[in-house]
């Protein structure tokens, strides 16, 4: 088994790991780390996909390389937003729950 | 690309210039897009093919292009119009005060940013940079949800976000899928050398299904409710009339422009049975709501279904995807419903902003006190149900025929219903908003004009879309929209209202208008069983719906689709 296989399932477990988490963990702030985890399998794919190119001759690939740092420069920007979003439910609700806020209840009606 | 630039430019200026100018700059900025827009899509019917730009004149394997056919010509425009009228509304809405001087200066940026992404996804030729712009998308769309700061806003952002974080990983995931394979993002290259292979298959699954995810189709809408519902009206027309509409593009290009030979029958037969459960789902669920705004939310849920009945139409003998009437229809039903769905948010603003509350019973009189607003609602609903010259009822006519013409009899049926549903919950707002009322009217706000006109223009231009001269940018029949006035159009207009009339009354569970009125007594008793039947289906579909909103259910429907979507996919090569 060569390493751009192991390093692919490690890529696929990772993923793998992250959607389990992100579907059933019902806090927020795991959400969010589970989200962080299946963006790490998806960068280190794109890691497995540009050594891969090694076999043309090159060192590397040098475009899936600018694209991990484009994603992390993205991923870093969406944890950073969904924390400052948490912050301000917590701050405002008191707690930091997602579960569903009865909907057909009207937040704001006199009261009639 | 300039279309690009400016706004992001704006953007920056806005920031460095801060809260007091960033309304001025917000309105400089709208007449150059406008300008920008506009010679695009005079430049394009002269131009031979799309108009391509290569960033730092790098070609594709490498560097990136920008291009604009005629798909992304018909969606600047469209989107240039909203913006422009939905930023008229909100003038005299998001003014700075002293009191609260962060949510309009957030407001007129965020709006900048929108239009700068999604402007990107229409020219946007790589995989990668339409991925970078959709994030853009979402990022500007979520803070929109929250700018009240109420707990609920926030928690329906904070949905919002990691939904639209769930799809776009993904997407991602499934971009990474296609480089490996192909060494290439470039849609271009890509619709090249794309071939049915295990692992390309599994990649544009994967996609789909995120951008699924990012447009909140039916099994997938657990955070489109209460984010459209609970923001400012002029945030709501935004996000249900044009940022969901930005995965959908890039879903289009996938589908149409990457891999047109790929999908097959099976995986378009799915993408539109969703669409169909979808408008069953959306519409029953959306004629049980209390709640103006929600109604709408749910009726855009409803919409987003009648969207996907375009890829099974769009097959041809051979079972490929074809760049056809179908997809010419769809698009035009997207940007018909960007047109209505936005002027009938901005309605149901000023009509919230006046009244202080949107709740249907409460509606009666309205009609009176608020003349312009009402009519501009209807008027939208109308577009949107398929009145002669409207989009809708070009859109409308084109996938029957091309339902009709590749045998999908099952396809005309759901169309129809539709637009039987579509014209039941405009039937069922406008029956309370025109009933008189024996009390007066207490007015909690004022009302500016502005406001009322820049959803009456949204409702005209979308009445009036089937006019245009579509031939040079889609694929629509000369003169397609005047081939048939008369009479025939006259029973296509009574089909829809008269069957929506009859399920709004079935469907509606609050007292109504229409069955107290004598004339309509002895029918509506007749039909108290009946009614009674539909009433306990649409409770039923309305529990169903709570338990679909759960994130494990959504889950569970995510990675089923995923599935079923590769599978139907393996089976068709």
């Amino acid at each position: 088994m060569s390493g751009t296989t192991v390093f692919g399932f490690c890529a696929a477990a990772a993923v793998g790991l992250g959607l389990y988490g992100l579907i059933t963990n019902p806090q927020p702030l795991r959400k969010i780390i589970a989200f962080n985890l299946v963006g790490s399998g998806v960068f280190l794919l794109f890691g497995v996909v540009g050594r891969r190119g090694a076999a043309a001759g090159l060192g590397n690939d040098p475009v899936p390389q600018a694209l991990v740092i484009t994603g992390v420069v993205v991923a870093f920007s969406a944890t950073a937003l969904a924390i400052a979003l948490l912050l301000r439910l917590f701050k405002a609700a008191g707690t930091a729950t997602l579960s569903d806020a009865p909907l057909r209840a009207d937040p704001d009606s006199p009261g009639d | 690309m300039l279309s690009i630039a400016v706004p992001v430019a704006g953007v920056l200026l806005a920031f460095v210039l801060g809260g007091r100018w960033v309304r001025f700059v917000v309105f400089t900025i709208i007449p150059t897009m406008l300008t920008i827009v506009a010679a695009t899509v005079l430049v394009l019917p002269r131009s031979k093919g799309p108009l391509v730009y290569l960033l730092g004149a790098w070609t594709p394997p490498l560097g990136v292009a920008l291009r604009a056919d005629g798909l992304s010509a018909v969606m600047l425009a469209a989107t240039a119009v909203v913006i422009s009228a939905v930023s008229v509304f909100a003038m005299t809405e998001f003014r700075p005060t002293t009191a609260a001087p962060r949510a309009p200066f957030a407001f007129w940026i965020l709006l900048l940013a929108i239009w700068g992404a999604l402007n990107t996804i229409f020219v946007g030729g790589d995989l990668f940079t339409l991925y970078v712009a959709l994030e853009l998308l979402t990022f500007a769309a979520v803070p929109l949800v929250s700018l009240d700061g109420r707990p609920e806003t926030l928690r329906a952002a904070l949905r919002y976000l990691l939904f639209a974080l769930l799809g776009s990983v993904l997407y991602l995931l499934g971009t990474a899928l296609l480089y490996g394979r192909y060494g290439t993002l470039d849609i271009v290259l890509l619709s090249r050398r794309v071939s049915a292979e295990p692992g390309p298959l599994i990649a544009v699954a994967l996609m789909t299904t995120g951008l699924l995810a990012k447009t909140a189709l039916f099994p997938l809408h657990l955070w489109l409710p209460p984010a459209h519902a609970g923001a400012p009206a002029a945030a709501s027309a935004i996000l249900s009339g044009l940022v969901v509409k930005g995965s959908f593009f890039i879903l289009l290009r996938l589908w149409f422009d990457v891999m047109p030979a790929l999908p097959g029958f099976a995986a378009s037969q799915l993408l539109a049975a969703l669409g169909a459960a979808a408008i069953l789902f959306g519409s029953v669920v959306a004629l049980r709501q209390e709640r103006l705004k929600l109604l709408i939310a749910y009726s855009t849920l409803a919409q987003i279904g009648y969207l996907f009945l375009i890829f099974p139409l769009a097959l041809n003998t051979s079972g490929q995807l074809d760049h056809g009437q179908a997809l010419a229809g769809g698009l035009l039903q997207a940007i018909s419903h960007a047109t209505a769905k936005a002027s009938m948010f901005l309605a149901v603003g000023s009509i919230y902003g006046a009244l202080g509350h949107d709740r249907i019973i409460g509606l009666g009189g309205v009609a009176r006190a608020l003349p312009l607003s009402v009519l501009a609602f209807a008027l939208g609903g109308i577009a949107l149900m398929g009145v002669q010259p409207s989009g809708a009822s070009l859109a409308k006519d084109l996938l029957l025929e091309q339902a009709t013409s590749t045998g999908q009899w099952w396809w005309v049926i759901v169309l129809q219903a539709g637009g039987m549903f579509t014209a039941a919950y405009v039937v069922l707002v406008l029956a309370h908003a025109l009933a008189p009322s024996d009390l007066p009217i207490a007015l909690a706000g004022d009302a500016p004009r502005s406001r009322d006109l820049a959803a009456l223009s949204l409702a005209l231009c979308s009445l009036s879309l089937g006019v245009v001269p579509w031939e040079h940018y889609l694929p629509v029949p000369h003169g397609a929209a005047l081939r048939s006035f008369g009479l025939d159009a006259l029973f296509k207009f009574m089909l829809p209202a008269m069957g929506g009339t009859a399920l709004a009354i079935l469907f509606s569970p609050w007292p109504h208008r229409l069955a107290h009125s004598a004339t309509w007594k002895t029918p509506t008793r007749g039909l108290g069983p009946l009614r009674r039947i539909c009433l306990d289906f649409g409770g039923l579909v309305e529990t169903g719906d709570d338990g679909l909103r759960q994130w494990s259910t959504t889950g569970i429907a995510l990675l089923l689709v995923t599935l079923l979507l590769a599978a139907a996919m393996f089976t068709a090569n």
